[in-house]
Order: structure tokens, then sequence, then C-alpha cells
């Protein structure tokens, strides 16, 4: 095997008119990872996927998958990547086999190979009850497994999934994220999954955290939480009073302030809550803290919530 | 690094060594095909708008204009409206079925399926070809039943006895030319389509430019009174799909003698290089690789 990294991208910046969409992302995923860009809509994150999966062309940076350059020799990366985008690929009035076996000979599989290879992945995610059913009669999570046994059929290498969990129930996530982890563990399948939803940005092995066009941070989901000291205290202050400037010059902390709240991160959480309660009875609303979330990085290093427009 | 990217593929080009010409290029052209043709006939609405509207449309025309129609000079005097329409007929079938063939790329774009295609490593002639291939095939096939039922009709009353010639010969040309005729118009459709994303959109060209295209084709009335009709007749490229199937369908006759109606010579090379550049201009056009293709 190759000692290549699955996927290894420096100074990629991608423009659509003015807007900078990718701004110089660098980053590199190791085989046999699940790697998960999380990140808000339009955070650029769907806009990298594209450039990976080769259908947008890539404009400034380098981009290899499996040690191929994404923009020279697109076949063969074509070959060797499966792709799940995140709105559905399938032919609703193709029954599940039938779209499995187009997809098939797209990738030029045909006769005992074929049937070989749609009947393993109707298997492997328990379809085999519905392969002669029509696609547009299946559930949402059904179209789902569908649309994964798809990308599979052809045994890429990588796999980029863009948002699967879209219209998945929770237990069907849990389903999905089961699968993933059993195909990298049998297959060694190199995983690439693009989220906005922290609690799924949980489940992969390292995250890239992207924002406005630009990695923002990159780690596993503990590391980047423990790169946050202590605990996160959020403060809602009453409206008019400057409390933020009256904790600063009491305690010499930083706050962030994220909305009407105070962010303040601080060893000792509890401790500092009793304090603040105590030292300014009348102007605080209300007063919570717990450990860092995946939330609480995206705050720190952004400066602005996850669901937020730009502050300006 | 070249190195590193076959040492990497080994795996893959164990299990396919999709190389060949048949791998890379047939088995997708006939994948996508077949699936138009599933689709179609999954969709009963599809069979009856593409094949009973103008079939409708022959009888009620052919009743209608009965007596205001002048037989052109290279037709036999008593030629009636409805046998003078009945080839012209024949191409709007194909050119209604090449309209909704290809009206579901727009579709196949919305709905996300063509985005699995396009990520295939497939090169984009083969997704041309395969789309064309199965509106053609879809196209041949209505346009053959029309062919068998219209003149069947006279036994209802509601068609005129015909001069056809029907010998093993002319049957496999006409099939021939219908088959050409359709890849033509469905590569045409193709071109308007492919640019689009909104079947909307598609609607307004073919009120303003396809439709007109086949009324001014000598399909529906003949124009060789002279004058700027005959002209804008002449230069229209599918005034000859329609004179071919009119020489093919009854080669004998005044037609023979007749230079008002182009000879089958012309009309065969003429809708040939019609089809090479319809062809040309829908692979063209999809392989332009645009960040279009991915909304």
């Amino acid at each position: 095997m190759s000692t290549d990294p699955a996927i290894s991208i420096q100074g990629l910046t991608h423009r659509y008119g003015d807007h900078v969409a990718l701004d110089a992302i660098s980053f590199g995923v190791a085989c046999g990872e699940i790697f998960g860009l999380l990140g808000p809509n339009g955070g650029g994150k769907t806009t990298l996927f594209r450039i990976l999966s080769t259908i947008l062309p890539l404009q400034q940076g380098i981009a290899t998958l499996l040690g191929l350059d994404v923009a020279r020799r697109q076949d063969d990366v074509r070959r060797r990547i499966g792709v799940t985008f995140q709105s559905p690929s399938l032919d609703i009035k193709l029954s599940v086999r039938e779209n499995l076996s187009h997809q098939a000979y797209l990738y030029g599989l045909s006769g005992r190979l074929q049937r070989q290879r749609v009947d393993s992945l109707l298997e492997q995610l328990g379809l085999a009850s519905r392969a002669s059913d029509r696609v547009e009669s299946l559930s949402g999570g059904l179209k789902r497994r569908v649309e994964i046994a798809k990308g599979l059929l052809h045994q890429p290498q990588l796999l980029l999934l863009d948002e699967p969990s879209t219209g998945l129930d929770p237990g069907a996530r849990h389903d999905l994220w089961r699968y993933l982890r059993q195909l990298r563990q049998q297959s060694g399948v190199t995983v690439l999954v693009t989220t906005h939803l922290m609690e799924e940005a949980d489940h992969c092995d390292r995250l890239g955290i992207l924002d406005r066009g630009r990695l923002v941070a990159i780690g596993t989901p503990d590391e980047l939480r423990a790169s946050i000291g202590g605990d996160c205290v959020t403060i809602e202050p009453k409206p008019g009073t400057d409390l933020a400037q009256l904790i600063e010059s009491q305690f010499s902390v930083t706050s962030t302030r994220v909305g009407e709240s105070l962010r303040i991160e601080r060893e000792r959480g509890h401790e500092f809550v009793r304090e603040v309660v105590e030292a300014f009875p009348d102007d605080v609303l209300s007063i919570s803290f717990g450990k860092p979330t995946l939330e609480d990085v995206f705050i720190q290093r952004t400066g602005h919530r996850f669901w937020e427009e730009e502050p300006e | 690094m070249n190195q590193h990217s076959t040492d990497s593929s080994d795996r893959i080009d164990r299990v396919r060594s999709a190389n060949t010409f048949r791998e890379l290029f047939l088995l997708p052209v006939w994948t996508l095909a077949s699936r138009e043709l599933k689709r179609f006939f999954r969709q009963r609405t599809r069979v009856v708008g593409a094949l009973g509207q103008p079939l409708i449309f022959w009888i009620l025309f052919g009743a209608g204009l009965r007596g205001s129609f002048l037989p052109p000079d290279w037709a036999d005097a008593g030629m009636t409206y409805q046998e003078y329409f009945f080839p012209g007929v024949a191409v709007l079938i194909i050119m209604f079925t090449a309209i909704f063939s290809t009206i579901s790329i727009i579709e196949d774009r919305r709905e996300g399926f063509l985005q699995g295609v396009l990520v295939a490593p497939i090169p984009r002639s083969a997704l041309v070809f395969g789309k064309l291939l199965g509106g053609s095939i879809l196209a041949v096939i209505q346009t053959g039943l029309f062919l068998l039922i219209g003149p069947a009709l006279k036994f209802a009353g509601l068609a005129p006895t015909m001069t056809l010639e029907v010998t093993a010969g002319n049957v496999a040309a006409i099939a021939a030319f219908l088959f050409l005729l359709a890849f033509t118009l469905t590569a045409l459709g193709y071109t308007i389509a492919w640019p689009m994303d909104s079947t909307q959109g598609f609607h307004a060209i073919m009120s303003v430019f396809l439709m007109p295209m086949w009324l001014l084709s000598g399909a529906f009335f003949p124009a060789d009174s002279g004058g700027w009709l005959t002209w804008v007749v002449r230069l229209n490229p599918l005034t000859y799909g329609v004179a071919g199937l009119r020489r093919l369908m009854s080669p004998g006759g005044r037609m023979i003698e007749s230079s008002s109606l182009p000879s089958l010579g012309a009309c065969v090379a003429i809708t040939v290089v019609f089809c090479a550049v319809c062809i040309w201009a829908s692979v063209w056009l999809t392989g332009r690789q645009s960040s279009k293709d991915t909304r």
C-alpha cells in the first residue's frame, strides 16, 4: 500500500466572483481516518467537497487524493473515490437494484462482478428485502443507505460524504455512523464527511473547522475541546449594564460577547460563578457554566456563534 | 509522484481494468439509454402525450383543412391534406419525443441524478450519447407506431387512402432515416436543455424556436409559391428531414421528377450534417467544466 496521505490540500483558494469561498486552506487526512469538516452553511465546506469530488474546477492551490492530483488526473481520482452528495442522486422511478446496477455500469462493472457487488452491498446495508422496490417508495433513511451503497460499489479507497445525515432520524444517523466505522475497520476506507452538526462531528477521528472559507481549527474532538482552558461560563447580563467591563476589571479575565451574552473561559468555573453572582447580584439575569463543547471551540476561534450571521 | 499513484491504484485495477472501449464508453451509454427507456415506460402519461397529441392533430387538421388544400406541384393531383400531413406528423412525434427526453436533463440536474453521473469516470461524450440514444429509440418506436396506426385509421373513416409504398427495402430505409432524424432532434434538444436550469425556459424555447422550425419545414404546409416563406423553408435544415421522409415513403409518382422537393441525396446529406453539428454542440457543451454543473 502507498504511504501517501488519503487527502492532501495545500493553499486551496476558490472564488465565486469577488466572494472568497475558500481562503488558502491546507490540511491532510491520513489513510483510514474518518475526518470531519465542520462548519456553518456557507462556511466553504460544500465548495471544498465539490473540488475534491472533481465536479468543481480547482482554481488555485494543490489538492491530491490518494497521491493523485485532482486537477490533472481527474479520471484516475474518480475511479478511486466514492461520492455521496447531500442532495439525492437516485432515480426514484427505478428500483433500488436498478439504481445500483446503473451505477455499477457507469464504473465499468458488468456481468457477474456487477451482480456480486450489488448483492453484497444490498446485504451489507440491509437493503436486500427492498431491492426490487422503487426508490420513490423508500423512507429517507433507506434512500440514504442506497446512496451510500452507490458510492461503495466500485470499492473506493476514499469515501466523500456531504452532510450524510441530512433528513435522517437519530436512529438512522446512529446506524450510519456505525456502518462507517465498520467500513473503515474492515476495508481501511478513508472517510471525509462534511457536517454542520456538532454531535455528528464528535463521531469523527479528527475535525477541521471551516468558517468563512478559512480553516480555523484542526484536531481530534478531544484536543479541540482541551484547547479551551478550563470551563466555559456564560452570563446573560441585565440589559443596560456594562457587566463585561465590570467583570473584566474586577477578575482580570477576558470575555467574549456572543450575541446578548458574555462568554468567559475560566478554570474552576463553579467558584467563578459564585464570585460573579456575589459581586454583581443585580446585573446578572442568568449564569451557567459547563465543560467546553465543540461549539465553544468554534466561538473561541471565530468570535461568533455557529449560527450567527457576520457580526458587522 | 506517479509511482505512488500506481501503487495505490493496484487494488482497484485488479478489480476492474476499465480501460476498454466497451467498459469506458459502450457500457455507460447503454445503461444511460436503458434508464431513459425504463423511465419512459413507467410514466404512462408521457406515452400518451408524445403519440396521442400528434395523432389527434393529424386527424383534426386532416379533416379541417381538407377543403382548402392545394397539392404542391410535386404531388399527385388527388393528394389529400391528411396524406400530405402524414410525414409531417411523423416528424412532429420525433420532435415531441426529443423534447420530452431532453427536458429530463434539466430535471436530472435539479433532482441531483446528474451529479452522480458527472463524478463517474466516464467521458462526457458517453453521457451525451446515452441520452441521445435513449431519446432516439423512444422516438423511433413511437413514430413507427404512428406509421402503422395512421393508415389503419382508414378503416375507421378517420384517414384517407394513401399511396404508400411498403417494401422490405424502404421500411428499413425509413427506419434508418427516422433514427437519423431522431438523433438529430434529440441532439438539438440537448443543446437547448443542457445550459438551462428551469423547464419553463425550455418550454419558452420550444414555442418560439422548435415549433416554428417544424411549422416551416414543409411538414404542415407546402411553401413552394415563392416569396420570403420559401426561403425560410429552404434554409431550415429540418425541411430536408421532412422531404427525405416523403421521398422514402412514396418513392414513385410525380415526386421523382420534381425539382421543388429536394432530392433524396440532398436530404440525407443535409440531415447528416445537421445531425453531426448538433451532436458536436452537445458534446462540446457537456465537456465544458463549469461551476454551474454542480448547482
